[in-house]
């Protein structure tokens, strides 16, 4: 063939090419993959600076402002929920185990909720959180990055994000990836 | 005839936007500034639609921020790089050119470009005039001419 007959070539390259990838993709979703996941571009950051009202009727000790000061010194889980959620209610008896466990302290930020809702939905499921903080218009919300609820950040003791769970954590979630990194940030 | 009115009205109608009067900025200028920053972003609740179309909550919210981050005086530029920091290239409807995205932008009209490449090459060579024939070819032909059909 001569060199231009190459050249004619190029579009069935490009559309084996193309296959390959969508294939590929394809096969990724099936085994669970999400496209509409949006990866988190604050890993290995500081967490976003934030001073939020506590949600009232809970332990005097939490009565003060939530802030990121209060998620330093230890690993923490800061879970994003609301009492309009669904998904959050999936996760939150898993949420309620962990804090039995007693591993790492779960904090959390009630999103675009109203205190009397709030405390409704935890006295009826359970309350396994540390601390609560208000975030009625998302504004702490979009400094993280949430994309919907429940998200969850796995921050260290010096106020590093080192994980993101996108969605309910679940026992498989918490075995194989959390506790592991957890245990491995507490050394 | 009223086929016909019903098909033109909606080719001319226009994509709907989720702004609300009580969102919207005193100042016209500004607000005009808004909604084209928020035609920039995307929904990251409904993926294929802007802030300034998504009914989501978050939607209007970010809508809401935009907003607030234009009267502290950010540029436009300022507001869209604010909400990369925090949610990536992704949240940008147009993606940023880079050396991955290159092949992205540039891929069409490359395509374009090879596609033309190849057009003028066939135009040009045309059907032209045959090659001669073979001595066997002629041979045949010979033969065949010589025996009535």
């Amino acid at each position: 063939m001569t060199s231009s007959r190459w050249l004619y070539l190029l579009p069935i390259a490009a559309i084996v090419f193309l296959v390959a990838m969508f294939g590929k993709r394809l096969v990724d979703v099936e085994n669970g993959s999400d496209p509409h996941i949006l990866p988190s571009v604050l890993l290995n950051t500081p967490v976003p600076a934030f001073s939020l009202a506590p949600l009232p009727g809970r332990p005097a000790s939490t009565a003060k402002p939530f802030t990121t000061d209060d998620l330093k010194g230890h690993v923490t889980l800061l879970n994003v929920w609301g009492s309009w959620c669904i998904a959050c209610l999936e996760e939150h008896p898993m949420l309620v185990e962990i804090a039995k466990e007693g591993v790492v302290p779960i904090a959390s930020i009630d999103w675009r909720d109203t205190p009397e809702r709030a405390q409704a939905w935890l006295a009826e499921h359970g309350d396994p959180y540390t601390e609560i903080g208000q975030d009625p218009h998302s504004a702490t919300a979009i400094d993280l990055g949430v994309t919907g609820a429940p998200e969850t950040f796995l921050v260290d003791a010096q106020g590093i994000i080192r994980y993101k769970q996108i969605g309910p954590i679940t026992p498989e979630v918490w075995q194989t990836t959390l506790k592991p990194l957890i245990a491995s940030l507490q050394k | 005839m009223m086929r016909l009115l019903f098909a033109l009205a909606l080719l001319f109608s226009t994509a709907a936007f989720a702004v609300e009067p009580g969102e919207m900025l005193a100042d016209p200028a500004l607000e005009a500034r808004a909604r084209e920053v928020s035609k920039s972003l995307r929904c990251v609740v409904c993926q294929n639609e802007t802030i300034d179309e998504s009914n989501a909550e978050l939607a209007k919210d970010m809508r809401l921020l935009v907003r607030r981050r234009i009267l502290a005086g950010d540029t436009n530029a300022q507001v869209l790089h604010y909400m990369v920091q925090r949610y990536g290239d992704f949240v940008l409807l147009k993606p940023r050119f880079t050396a991955i995205t290159a092949l992205l932008w540039t891929g069409p009209a490359l395509i374009l470009i090879l596609g033309a490449f190849g057009w003028v090459r066939v135009a040009r060579r045309g059907t032209g005039a045959p090659p001669p024939l073979s001595a066997e070819e002629a041979a045949q032909v010979a033969a065949l001419k010589d025996e009535p059909t």
